[in-house]
């Protein structure tokens, strides 16, 4: 059924493409049909798949820099106070400047190469993971920490034992926000300074007014993205089957 | 198993308990002795301050005044274990971890000890064959049985228990409170409850709460030894008198 939907979706988006290049007639410049588009892709697939797989490893490094970072953070400042002093302003301070001003200086230090990408995507993803991860592990259930406490447990085990498994929930969404916005950080990074990936692709084939191409990298990089987000997802899911199994057992009701 | 704690479970004396939220006094100068190796029922209105008092005990009401002692002056906050109405069993572990839990947040090395022990527990609680199971998988009284046998594996002689049987539906209520009784017997056990049946079922003496700043009335001790018949006639005349003493307190709740 899934399945189904999602064809039909994408069917109908292609047809109201196509529809639109006929009606219209604008030029193949301005937006090239979908044949054309698909035929570009096929012709060029070989330089198409070498540049995405730059970006894939831009995209999943800066992934998993920024979410061992992120919940490193979380962490830090969720179990001792003194740094939370220290690091929350920071923190939000940090997000006061916008990430992607900060793409030519990173460029400019970390140079023309994979790194500088890595860490704009690294940097993007890093905010919503420790907030997510932080809130988390803030709103641990009262009753479990009241029972902890009676029991006599120490503060490092209540946060090994009971706030961190209980923040994975809040985690996972945030990991889940980090991979839609994880290519975001990496195309950037290449727009501002690169020599390969498919935001370099998209460049130099606009300046060459080769629009198919450009679009066919676009249709590519959409591809990665929703292929990342719905492995992670699926990753997730099994990471945490006891989160399923909650849901699950709501939706059938009070048995 | 775990020892038998008849011998060693202490009095509990909770002396000039004072509670103030905004000016609006919940206790001044309560005084209250749970009697060694005994259960104590509290009964009262919502919001009397019943499970104020619990925490208090439990130690986890650090704005009240008050002192909570046994016979020799000794605080009891360490050898207190506490089970709250909802289970709170942790959603991520089987029902064995979630019994081992304390040992686990102690840090204690024992670990494959203390699983053989839950094992046993998890069996004297009827859920022999389901102890890997993860609570979304349990029924409520399951639940609340597998939240029985963690308290059990603390192993403390003291026991407060509020309202742990509310949420269930009578006949499984009804075989808690046998399983509970047998399980806690000899150990010093404060038990809120709303249902004046179940306190004159599971209590050595009954206890109601009331007005504001909240005050105690004189024990009822009904006859015999828990876990008492709930058919037998003598309790049926004594629940009328708790539910008559009960709609007093609220009515005295209400116009004070």
């Amino acid at each position: 059924m899934k399945a189904v939907r999602a064809l039909t979706i994408t069917a109908g988006l292609l047809l109201v493409w196509q529809a639109v290049v006929s009606l219209t007639g604008v030029a193949y410049y301005i937006l090239p049909g979908p044949v054309r588009v698909g035929r570009a892709f096929v012709t060029n697939a070989e330089l198409l798949f070498t540049h995405a797989a730059v970006t894939g490893i831009e995209i999943i490094l800066g992934l998993l820099l920024g979410c061992i970072l992120g919940c490193a953070s979380a962490i830090m400042v969720a179990g001792f106070p003194p740094v939370r002093r220290w690091l929350m302003p920071v923190l939000v301070v940090s997000q006061a400047i916008p990430v992607f001003a900060l793409a030519p200086v990173l460029v400019l230090w970390l140079g023309y190469g994979l790194l500088s990408k890595v860490a704009m995507a690294t940097l993007i993803i890093y905010f919503p993971v420790t907030a997510a991860f932080f809130d988390g592990l803030r709103r641990t259930e009262p009753g479990w920490l009241d029972l902890a406490r009676t029991m006599g447990g120490g503060r490092y085990y209540i946060l090994r034992y009971i706030r961190i498994p209980a923040a994975l929930p809040a985690l996972s969404s945030g990991i889940r926000v980090a991979t839609a916005v994880a290519p975001i950080g990496a195309v950037v990074g290449e727009w501002v300074g690169s020599s390969a990936g498919l935001g370099y692709l998209m460049l130099q084939s606009n300046a060459r007014l080769q629009v198919d191409v450009m679009f066919a990298a676009l249709l590519l990089l959409s591809l990665m993205a929703v292929g990342l987000y719905f492995s992670v997802d699926a990753a997730l899911r099994l990471a945490l089957p006891w989160q399923v199994e909650d849901s699950g057992s709501a939706a059938k009701g009070p048995g | 198993m775990p020892s038998n704690p008849s011998n060693s479970a202490p009095a509990v004396h909770l002396r000039a308990v004072s509670l103030d939220y905004t000016g609006a006094p919940v206790f001044d100068e309560l005084d209250l002795i749970l009697p060694a190796g005994q259960t104590t029922c509290l009964l009262g209105p919502s919001g009397v301050g019943k499970t104020s008092l619990l925490r208090f005990i439990a130690g986890l009401l650090p704005l009240a005044d008050g002192k909570v002692v046994d016979d020799h002056g000794q605080a009891v906050t360490s050898r207190i274990a506490y089970l709250a109405q909802q289970d709170l069993l942790l959603p991520w572990l089987s029902a064995l971890d979630n019994v081992t839990l304390g040992s686990r947040l102690r840090g204690e090395d024992a670990q494959s000890a203390a699983a053989i022990q839950a094992r046993e527990l998890l069996a004297r609680v009827g859920l022999t064959g389901r102890e890997d199971d993860r609570p979304a998988e349990l029924s409520g009284g399951m639940r609340q049985r597998v939240a029985l046998a963690r308290t059990l594996m603390e192993d403390r002689p003291i026991l407060l228990m509020d309202e742990p049987f509310s949420s269930l539906d009578a006949i499984t209520r009804y075989d808690l409170q046998a399983l509970a009784a047998e399980c806690l017997t000899g150990r010093t056990v404060l038990l809120v409850t709303h249902d004046p049946l179940e306190a004159l079922r599971l209590g050595h003496q009954v206890l109601v709460m009331a007005g504001a700043p909240a005050h105690l009335d004189a024990p009822l001790v009904p006859a015999g030894q828990p876990p008492r018949d709930p058919t037998d006639g003598g309790l049926l005349v004594l629940q009328a008198e708790l539910l008559k003493r009960l709609s007093q307190a609220k009515t005295g709740a209400s116009t004070s």
